[in-house]
């Protein structure tokens, strides 16, 4: 793999640090007219999704992880992993429910997501922005509302719970976002 | 179409850059100090181990020479002090090789000015004038603030910087959550300093007020005098705003015997570092053997006193083209 040097630092750029792999969130170059050069950088453990800082001497550098996203299918739960499937070759990977985290309760069969590999391996699941999911649960809502004010929680086939206006009805698809769980629209068929 | 050709500045940055600098000379001019110029492109360059330099060549066949872009117009400065110019200032680029980030610019805009027969307290009297002089127009800045080095250290992190102890020092940074700083620092006592007070203490140097900490270590100032009063500091200051360093001022060395020790000590380091070969400013020597009038010089980085009076993030606001469109 190769070598990065704190020059090279920058968002992005996937680095093994302490063992783990690693992406440099921010890069900022330290240093004192008369003094010695540093970097203080941002850096995000992508085992564990903990952010961190830590400074190094200018100059110095980190092994690269080999840590690629890529575009996968969703197959199915089996109770103990999700399954993938790269679409164009075919190959699956399981993947255990721990690291598929939150990611879970916006999986819905057969739809496309991010599966970010390390050494092959699946590291983390990302959903893609906007989902669309049925409600399978939700209160009945007042008639005339359309405003939208108030809202009330709606339970999605997945799991995922989220706040919907009191216009929306069980059994309609709604689109969510998923990097902050709010509802955008209902999709008419 | 490629859309880098575009200035990263605003046009009101323009304006603030040419209104700063009319201001600057105006400064100057009322109180009877020259302006001068100096060759950027010299024979000999600062030796400072912590400072890399660019060099170009001049080609002129059969005869080759490398030639180097200043790192600061302080020498060429101190000859014209030295052949009797008296107190003179001047606005020009510099060049710092491998200086690249928020705050940094490799090549970038200096104001550079020298006061005959002032002490570093009226120097520091003089820099705090002429920021809230030009900072008028754009921020109200409060009460200058000035403290010793050593005040500083002890107020933010309990340290004595005079006195190396590394236990004291890795627990300090330890406790703020920084246990690589032993690794990185390990007993090498000015690393230690410029760690701690690069990430401990100079980000909260100087809220809305210039900020002006003098007596810095001895190990640290390569062109300052001693204090005759504590040989363990020198008559050095730094200038802070908004946690920024904007500039640097010693009252001046002016042994020639000293500075030509302090000159091979740092290219001695270089070579420890393993930095790129300088050459060493003979013709600085011997205008200082000459004699150099007693006499206290700063220099003040423009970019950024344009970026705190302007509240930038970031230089490219104040830099039409900076490094990575130039």
């Amino acid at each position: 793999m190769a070598v990065y040097s704190t020059n090279e630092f920058k968002a992005g750029l996937k680095i093994m640090l302490d063992n783990d792999p690693c992406a440099i969130i921010e890069n900022e170059f330290v240093k004192p007219g008369k003094g010695q050069a540093f970097n203080r950088v941002k850096i995000r453990n992508l085992k564990t999704d903990r952010v961190i800082e830590r400074t190094f001497k200018s100059g110095e550098s980190l092994e690269g992880a080999d840590v690629v996203d890529v575009e996968m299918q969703y197959l199915y739960n089996d109770g103990d992993f999700r399954h993938f499937m790269m679409p164009d070759t075919f190959e699956q990977y399981q993947c255990d429910q721990k690291l598929v985290g939150d990611a879970s309760k916006w999986l819905k069969d057969q739809d496309m997501c991010t599966v970010t590999l390390w050494n092959d391996a699946p590291l983390s699941v990302t959903p893609i922005n906007f989902v669309e999911l049925a409600i399978v649960e939700t209160d009945p809502g007042v008639r005339g509302d359309t405003s939208g004010g108030g809202g009330k929680p709606a339970k999605l086939e997945t799991g995922a719970v989220v706040r919907v206006p009191l216009f929306v009805q069980q059994g309609e698809v709604i689109k969510v976002d998923t990097r902050t769980g709010e509802y955008i629209s209902r999709v008419k068929d | 179409m490629r859309d880098d050709w575009q200035p990263t500045t605003a046009i009101s940055a323009l304006r603030l850059r040419a209104n700063v600098l009319d201001c600057l000379r105006r400064f100057f001019w009322a109180r009877d100090v020259l302006e001068v110029e100096t060759p950027l492109l010299g024979h000999a360059c600062g030796t400072d181990a912590q400072l890399d330099f660019f060099s170009a060549q001049y080609c002129a066949p059969p005869i080759q020479e490398t030639l180097f872009l200043q790192t600061s117009p302080e020498f060429a400065m101190k000859r014209l002090l030295a052949a009797g110019s008296g107190s003179i200032y001047q606005i020009c680029k510099a060049f710092r090789n491998g200086e690249s980030g928020r705050y940094h610019n490799p090549e970038f805009t200096m104001l550079e000015w020298y006061r005959v027969g002032f002490t570093l307290t009226d120097l520091m009297d003089e820099i705090a004038e002429l920021i809230r002089t030009v900072s008028v127009p754009y921020r109200t800045l409060e009460a200058p603030q000035r403290l010793s080095y050593q005040d500083v250290f002890v107020q933010y992190t309990g340290l004595d910087p005079l006195v190396f102890c590394v236990e004291a020092y890795s627990a300090c940074a330890q406790a703020k959550n920084q246990p690589e700083a032993l690794n990185l620092c390990g007993d090498d006592h000015v690393l230690w300093l410029d760690y701690i007070f690069s990430h401990f203490i100079q980000p909260f140097l100087g809220a809305n007020a210039v900020c002006l900490i003098y007596g810095y270590p001895a190990c640290q100032s390569s062109l300052a005098r001693l204090n005759l009063q504590n040989p363990l500091v020198t008559e050095r200051v730094e200038v802070f705003i908004d946690g920024i360093e904007l500039g640097n001022g010693y009252y001046e060395l002016s042994d020639a015997q000293e500075q030509k020790s302090r000159f091979e000590a740092e290219i001695a380091e270089r070579q420890l570092k393993d930095r790129p070969d300088v050459v060493m400013d003979e013709r600085l020597l011997a205008a200082l053997e000459t004699g150099l009038p007693e006499c206290a010089g700063v220099a003040i980085g423009i970019d950024r006193l344009l970026m705190v009076l302007s509240a930038s993030k970031n230089l490219s606001e104040v830099i039409n083209f900076p490094f990575d469109r130039a």
